[in-house]
This record gives C-alpha cells, structure tokens and sequence, in this order.
C-alpha cells in the first residue's frame, strides 16, 4: 500500500506537512505495512494537479488508486482505519467529480514528466525512455528522416505564430554554411504565461533533448538557450542538466559515440518582451539592444552571427523526443486537420482551478472552462476569455463552443499565441482589459518604429480617456483608425498584433465602450473615473466609518443622522464603499 | 552579381540583386519618401515612411530594407500608401515641438519638408509630448531630443562610420530616446558626423544658435585648412562671418569631417591669430614685418649657420596642416637645398 500526500507548493500551503506527519504517526501507532510518499516535491516543482482541493492524497491499494480532497490532520485517523485497515473507501472525502473531468480531457505530452520525476537527475530522466528518441537519431537516422518525421506530425511552433516546425528545419536544412545555429526560445514574457518555465524546471531534458534532435537535423553545431534572468530555478536547472548530458557525452564532441559535434549554451535575457521576437533575440545575444531587425532576410538563412538558425520555442523542442519515440502518427492523432497534438494552456483569471493545462488541440472552450476549470470561481456569470496574451483578442461567452486551434481562434480575431488564457466574469470590464494590454505593449515597445512607438501610446491614451468617463463619441472610431495604421505598417510583430486586444473588445464588447464614452458608465464598475458614489439614507446607521474613511471630506454628516457625499468633492476612490457594514453606500 | 527583373509601377527594370527595393527605384529615377534611410548607412527600417505595396503580400513592406527578388512587382505611389505616409508624417508630429519658427532646421529639415509635401501639421493625433531637459555640457553639440524622431541614423553613424559608439537608444516605448552611457554629458570625439545626418532640429551646432539659417547667407566651397587629408568643405556666411561650416555628402570625404574641421573655426575672428611674419628682435621684442624681409631673414641665418657648421647642423620640422606637396617641398628644401637628412614632421611627435 503506498500513500502519496501533495507536497507541492500548494500542498504545503494547505497543510501537507502536517497530513504527511499525521500518517506516519497513525501508520506507526497501528503497525499497518504502508509506505507514505510525496507527490509534486521533487524539488519545488510547480503543481500540475488540482491544487486548488489540497491537501490532496492518494492511496493505491490492490491496484486502485483512490483520492481523497481537503484531507486534513483530523481526518487521517479515519481513513487509516476504514480503508487501509478495512478496505472501505471513505466516500465523504472523495474527489468530487470535477476532479475527474480535470483529469478526463487533459492530454500530457509535454507535461507527462513534470512533476513525475526529478528535474535534477538524468537517471531520473533516462528512466522514463529519456535520450532514447536521441540515441535512436544519432545512431540509425538522417536529418531527412527527421525532418520528415517531424512534418508528418504536423507539429507546430508553440511560440505563437504556429509555424510548421518540420518545414523550418527543412529551410535550416537546406540552408547553405558552414555554422548553424539552433535556439530554443525561452524569454516567455506574455503577462500570466509560465508554460516555457514549467517545462524547463519540471523537464529541463526533454528540452535539451530536442534541441539535440533539431541540431542534427539541420546539422548546426552550436545551440543557445536564450532565457530569461527572473527564471533562476529555471536557468540553474537548466545548467545542471547541460553538465549532466556533457558528462555522458550527450553534449561535445561526437555526441553519443557518433561523428557528430553539439553543444549548448545559456544566455540570460534581461526581461524584455520583445526579445522574445526573433530577431531581437539575435539582437541580444550578439550583444545589442534586442531590437528587432527586418525581415528578410529571415533567420533561417541569415541569423545569428549572419549564418542560418533556426530558433524554436521551448514546448515546440519538448515535444520532440515524444514524437521521434512514439511516431509521427501517433502524435498527429491529437488534435485536428490543421492544428495536431496537443498544447499547454495556462489557464488564470477568474477560474475555479486555475493553473496549467495540457489538451489535445482543437478542444472546446467550453470543456477548458467548464470541465477542466471548474467553472467561473465567483459563480457569477463568464464573460470572456482573453487567449493570446497581449497580441491575442478575447472570445465571448457567446462563443464558448469555439475549438481552440490555429485556425478557429484566428478566425474569431484572436489567437492561440503562447498559451496564456485569462478567465473574466461580470465583474471585468472589457475596456478595462484592452487599456492593460496596450500598457503592456507601449511600455515594452522597443521604440524602433513609429507606429509602435507612438501610435500604441496614442491608443492607450484614448483607452485611458474612455475608462475615466472622458471619452467623446468618435473615439471608437478613433481606436480602429490607430489600430489599422500600427497593425500595417508596424515592424515586428509586437507592433502588429499590439491593437488586436482593443479590435476584439470593440468587435464582441462594443456596448461596453458605448457605455462608458456615451452614457458615462462602467457596466462592470471597474472604471474609476466613471463610477459615482452615493448613500442610501435608509440604509445608513450614520456610524461614520465613511466620514472617516473619506480622504477628500466629500463625506458630511451628524451623529444619528443620515450622511451625504459630496459628488464635486468625491475622488471615486471607493473607500467609503469598502468600509461601509451596512451597504448603505451605492456605486454606480 | 546576378541581375533580376522586377516591375516598379508597371516599369519592368533589371538591376543587380544585391539592391533594396528603394535603391533599386532610385536608381531609374523613382523617389520614395524616407526619413531614417541614409546612403551611408545600413538600413534601418524604422520610419516606415518607405512603405510600398508588392503584389501577393498582405501588408505594406518597407522599400529601404527589403532586398528585391526575381519577378516582384511594386507599386510606390496608392491613395493607401500616401494615407499610410501621412499617419506615420502624423504621430511623428504629433509628438514634436513644431516650433519651427525658431529651430536652427528650417529650411534643412527633412521631417519639415515631408509635412509640408503631405499638408500634415500634427493635429489628428493630439497627446502627450515628450519633455527633456535640454541641459548637456558638452561644448559642441546642441542636443534637442524633443525633436528626436528616433530615426537612429545618429546612433548608426556614430557606430559604422565613425566607430566610437558614443550614443546609443535607451528605454523603451514612448520613453525610448537616444542617450549617452548613464545619461552623462555627450563625452566623444565631436566629429558632429551625428549632426550631419540628422533629419530633424534634435542635432545641432552649439555655435551656430542664432547666427542665421539660410536668409542671407553665402556658402563658399573650399578646403578644410586644418590638415593634409583635405577635406572639402562648405563655408556659411553671413554678413561677413562664419556662421557654419558643412560638407557635402558627395565630396570625397562623404561629408564627414572632424571637430577641428566642423566647430574649429572661430578662430578665423580671433583678435590674437597672426595674419603678419613677425621677427624678434634682439631686444626680445616681435616686430612686424613683410614676408621679403621674412624670408630674407631666415635664408640669411640658414646659410650662415651651414658655412660655420656644416648642413648637419640644420634640421627641419614640417606640420600636418601642410599638404603632401608642400611637405615634398619642404623636404626638397632641406635636402637639395641646405643639404641634409634632418627633416621630420610634427605628425610622428
Ligand atoms: C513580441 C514578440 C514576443 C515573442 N515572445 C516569444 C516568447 O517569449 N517565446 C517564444 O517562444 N516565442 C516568442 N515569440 C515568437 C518568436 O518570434 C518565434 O516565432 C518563435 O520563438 C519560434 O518558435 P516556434 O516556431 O517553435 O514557435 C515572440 C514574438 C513576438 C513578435
Ligand atoms: S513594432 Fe514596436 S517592438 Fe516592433 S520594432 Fe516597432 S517599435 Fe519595436
Ligand atoms: S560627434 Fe562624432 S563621435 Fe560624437 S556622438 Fe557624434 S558621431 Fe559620435
Ligand atoms: S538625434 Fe537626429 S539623427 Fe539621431 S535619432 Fe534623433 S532624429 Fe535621428
Ligand atoms: S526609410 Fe524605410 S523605414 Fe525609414
């Protein structure tokens, strides 16, 4: 009989060393044969279960696995002595069957290994069939099977734009020279994406793995990990693991005993969106400002240093030993026509379990938010889903039944980018969400080119003006005719899909900007500057917790009389609304 | 080098492939409209006023960074480009002083000359302007970074041409300005290459304020006096006094000088600068002089020290503000004419 307690960050939290010590106590104190394991601790590995019903514990008992939710100290005894010592599930503290369906429609490929063995320890790694799928390349393939392999997949990037990994490869390939390049992109700066990082501190072999695959594919001799420096476990991981595969002749010179010479380095980025970008990336690691370079030349034929790279995201390198292992069918049968296998989303906002999620693409939104989310948290009604992060766009509730692929989500105006996924209910306002996502870009623009520069600042300028109730009829159109302009004419990409936040709330939301800009109203009260504040004078038990509260004395009232707030002295910062016990005050 | 046909405006041409699609127009007599584009340097591609539209691309591609390509048909010149110019001619301005009446541009100012091409004045856009202190204790350079587009050519100079470095852009976004290491006073050579290049008012000459523009003022082509290498340059005038030196980018030096031959000429007015030989006397006393007498002088001394002392007891040193033909000469003088080897130049000092 084992029992594994959740010992990860969230496990802890809720009080998994104490469950933990609780077992070995009661086990001790009854002599029963159990050995108790933890689950997600491999060194600080993120949890990739349902933390959210921690402590969570798990008993295998005759081939069955049985877990229990919110387990606490007091419970221990209970179950130790029904089902370990009497065999009967403790039916009260079971998972409920959300837990279930949070399990039923994930698909874990690249997350298969997270938080299952010891990031730190190739053995580790090499014990569930790691370096395999290298070994087997190096010894018995040519790049053109790869490369072929890999296409049959029809494996996509992960960094966002979804391009087919095995033509790139194939360009690298075919790319004529005598140094080549191969990086693995893991500046992941999207606000709320921390798939890449995940990966690499659940993984970090599986990466360096498929970088070892796509090197000898295109035959480049040389690999960088470009990372970024606030992922410190991540890089040290990392290093670990590039000295651990040197040391076995994975990485060097004639790299499993073959003719063939790759290693790899790290460089730290300094936490820069836009060296996510390509060639900001090649910017930097040459030592430049990371500012992006026009294409073309592209950087398959002139990257790095001038000679062909190929630079793919850390998922999309992931996925490699998986596919090269299992075959190229067995990969391509997740997903749909266009969009294969599977992708890692990380599912925030106001979502009942939050966290990161593997599906098989092409899933609907509405088994992501209902099914393996749990719901909206609050219980109130979804709003939207923003996908894509700062260069995505939102879905409607409307559209919950929208799969989510390449295809699909392009057409509904946003896009699968990255894999960050926020979750707003009634409570978020849409315009709101677009002003945050043009902070973000106008504030991590690289000032290069003007459309970018100044034509985001410009938006967000009108976005602030909506948002504080100063908004003037045409500024909708105002917002599309800037959009328009910075999305054609902009350099990079970040520039170009900079307005797709704000075009996806005026195409599905446009009644919430009508709202604010004509009738000076925030639906969801979120807006500030548009919210008006006022005392219901049946309700007020003049206690004068506002009187006080009020840090403009907009607030006037006596003792055992109603209070009044004074709309020309009122600064709308609401803490009259918040201290208020008997909800006497009113926003509007 | 491989030759390519491509079409600009329905006009098949074949050009080298090595081109731009801007060099390749210019070059059959097509202008484009650019701001951060410059000859001498490598493409930027930040302006994007140099957009043109390619058959079978979805969006405007900017003409001074993409290399042509076999079989490319462009057009330069839609009623969607020229809208397309005119908003990026828009945010630019919306974002600038325009205060041109009293900028040392006008009249040189390529953002200027656009907003007048394109009857743009900055006003569809309205929003924050960038504000910076104009303080920087360098003697040379007036450095306006309000009216900074951000075009780099500065930057770029300053690194491919010049080689030093100096400036660089720093931050990010609406804040992103190019700057000196920590903010410091500009500190490097004062070649002023990165005011030559500059297409806006943000780069200029400290001593040039308020001297005059173009109303009334000469320009007089001729050579940098400084030293040997020649530069051509260009003198501004008005009533009587310097007020700019300049080169034009089609002379051999391409335009590019160095601080002496750019800001060093103030001391064409100095009261103390000798414009008569002076001897002294030997009372210790200077007396001026006529440059017979001079010259007389000197060829009297010269000869008498080499009867009494043999030539070797004369040595000649020459300056590198002498051409190499007067420094041939002057080498002809000491060896034919006084007869020795003693000659050298103060460049090896
Ligand atoms: C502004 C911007 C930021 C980007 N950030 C990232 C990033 O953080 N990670 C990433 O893998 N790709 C990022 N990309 C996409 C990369 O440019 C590139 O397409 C990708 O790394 C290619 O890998 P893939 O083909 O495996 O997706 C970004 C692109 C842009 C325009
Ligand atoms: S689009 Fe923005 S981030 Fe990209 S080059 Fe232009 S200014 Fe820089
Ligand atoms: S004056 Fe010359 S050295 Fe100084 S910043 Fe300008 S180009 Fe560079
Ligand atoms: S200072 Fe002048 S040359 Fe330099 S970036 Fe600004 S506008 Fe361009
Ligand atoms: S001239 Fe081409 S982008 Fe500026």
């Amino acid at each position: 009989m084992i029992i594994r307690v959740c010992m990860g960050p969230a496990g802890i939290a809720a009080g998994g060393k104490q469950v933990l010590d609780a077992f070995n106590a009661e086990l001790g104190r009854t002599q029963v044969a159990a050995k108790v394991l933890e689950n997600c601790s491999s060194h600080q590995v993120g949890c990739l279960g349902l933390c959210a019903r921690d402590v969570l514990v798990e008993v295998h008992r005759d081939g069955t696995k049985t877990v229990y939710q919110y387990v606490k100290p007091d419970m221990v005894a209970r179950i130790v002595q029904e089902h370990l010592i009497g065999g009967k599930v403790v039916k009260d503290w079971l998972v409920d069957a959300a837990y279930d369906s949070f399990y039923r429609k994930q698909v874990k490929v690249v997350l298969a290994d997270c938080g299952r063995i010891d990031p730190e320890s190739i053995d580790a790694y090499e014990s569930v069939k790691g370096y395999e799928a290298a070994r087997d390349v190096l010894a018995s393939r040519t790049p053109e099977e790869i490369i072929e392999e890999i296409k049959m997949s029809g494996l996509r990037g992960r960094g966002g734009a979804g391009f087919p990994t095995g033509l790139k490869w194939e360009l690298g390939r075919k790319a004529k020279s005598d140094v080549k390049y191969i990086i693995c992109n893991a500046d992941e700066g999207d606000p709320g994406a921390f798939m890449d990082r995940a990966v690499i501190e659940g993984s970090p072999h599986a990466v360096i793995e498929g970088m070892i695959i796509g090197a000898y594919a295109i035959q480049a001799g040389h690999g960088y990990v470009y990372i970024r420096a606030e992922y410190p476990l991540a890089v040290e991981r990392l290093r670990m693991a590039l000295d651990q595969a040197r040391s076995r002749g994975y990485l060097g010179k004639g790299i499993f005993r073959s003719k063939f010479d790759f290693d790899i380095k790290i460089k730290l980025g300094a936490g820069a969106f836009v060296c996510g970008e390509e060639t900001a990336l090649i910017a930097s690691i040459e030592g430049q400002r990371g500012m992006p370079r026009p294409k073309p030349p592209f950087p398959v034929n002139k990257g790095l240093w001038q000679k062909p790279t190929v630079i793919n995201n850390v998922e999309t390198l992931a996925n490699i030993p998986h596919i090269i292992r299992n075959g190229c069918g067995w990969y391509a049968g997740f997903g749909t026509e266009r969009s294969r296998g599977t992708k890692v989303f990380a599912l925030t906002g106001k979502i009942k379990n939050p966290g990161l999620i593997e599906v098989p693409m092409g899933i609907t939104l509405r088994e992501i938010i209902e099914e393996i989310g749990g719901g909206i948290e609050s219980g109130k009604p979804f709003k939207a889903v923003q996908t894509g992060g700062p260069s995505g766009g939102c879905i409607p509730a409307s559209m919950m039944d929208i799969t989510m692929d390449y295809e699909a989500l392009a057409k509904a105006g946003s896009i699968v980018g990255s894999g960050g996924m926020i979750v707003l209910d009634a409570d978020d306002c849409m315009v709101n969400v677009a002003k945050y996502f043009v902070q973000f870009t106008q504030a991590e623009s690289c000032g290069k080119c003007v459309p970018c520069r100044v034509g985001t600042k410009r938006l967000l300028e009108t976005l602030e003006r909506i948002t504080s109730g100063k908004g003037s009829p045409n500024d909708i159109e105002l917002l599309e005719e800037l959009s328009g302009g910075i999305k054609s004419l902009s350099l990079c990409g970040l520039g170009q899909t900079a307005p797709n936040p704000v075009l996806s709330t005026i195409k599905y939301f446009r009644d919430e900007y009508d709202a604010h800009i004509r009738d000076r109203k925030c639906p969801a009260k979120v807006c500030k500057g548009l919210l008006t504040y006022s005392i219901d004078a049946a309700k007020c038990k003049a206690c004068g917790s506002c009187l006080k509260a009020c840090p403009s004395g907009a607030v006037s009232g006596e003792k055992k009389k109603p209070h009044k707030i004074d709309p020309a002295k009122c600064v709308r910062c609401g803490a009259c609304f918040d201290v208020c016990k008997f909800g006497a005050v009113e926003r509007e | 080098m491989a030759m390519v046909t491509i079409t600009i405006n329905g006009k098949a041409l074949t050009v080298p492939d090595n081109l731009t699609v801007m060099e390749a127009a210019n070059r059959h007599g097509i202008a484009i409209p650019n701001l951060c584009r410059h000859p001498q340097l490598t493409p930027f591609g930040g302006c994007r006023l140099c957009v043109v539209e390619v058959k079978g691309l979805p969006r405007p591609i900017a003409s001074c960074t993409t290399p042509v390509t076999e079989g490319m048909e462009v057009t330069t010149m839609t009623p969607r480009l020229e809208e397309h110019r005119r908003f990026v001619l828009e945010l630019i301005l919306s974002d600038h002083p325009n205060d041109c009446m009293t900028c040392q541009a006008t009249g040189s100012c390529q953002l200027q000359e656009l907003a007048y091409t394109y009857g743009v004045k900055g006003e569809r856009y309205p929003g924050e302007r960038r504000i910076y202190s104009k303080r920087d204790g360098n003697p040379f350079i007036e450095r306006d970074l309000e009216k900074c587009i951000l075009c780099g050519r500065c930057v770029k100079i300053c690194d491919e041409v010049q080689g030093v470095e100096a400036i660089d852009f720093g931050y990010r976004g609406f804040k992103a300005k190019i700057t000196t290491p920590f903010e410091d006073d500009l500190d490097c050579e004062f070649c002023g290459q990165c005011v030559s290049v500059c297409p806006t008012g943000a780069l200029t000459g400290k001593l040039w304020k308020g001297k005059g523009r173009y109303e009334g003022v000469r320009e007089t082509e001729t050579v940098c006096p400084y030293c040997g290498t020649g530069c051509n340059i260009t003198v501004h005038a008005r009533n009587n006094e310097i007020i700019r030196i300049s080169s034009k980018p089609w002379a051999w030096n391409e335009g590019l000088l160095c601080v002496k031959g750019r800001f060093g000429y103030p001391f064409v007015k100095s009261p103390e600068r000798l414009t008569k030989p002076l001897i002294r006397r030997a009372s210790g006393n200077f007396e001026e002089t006529s440059w017979t007498a001079a010259l007389e002088y000197v060829s009297a001394w010269l000869k008498k020290i080499r009867e009494e002392r043999g030539p070797d007891a004369i040595g000649g040193l020459s300056s590198a503000r002498c051409t190499n033909e007067e420094n041939y000469l002057f080498q002809k003088l000491l060896r034919a004419g006084v007869g020795t080897n003693n000659v050298d130049h103060c460049a090896r000092l």
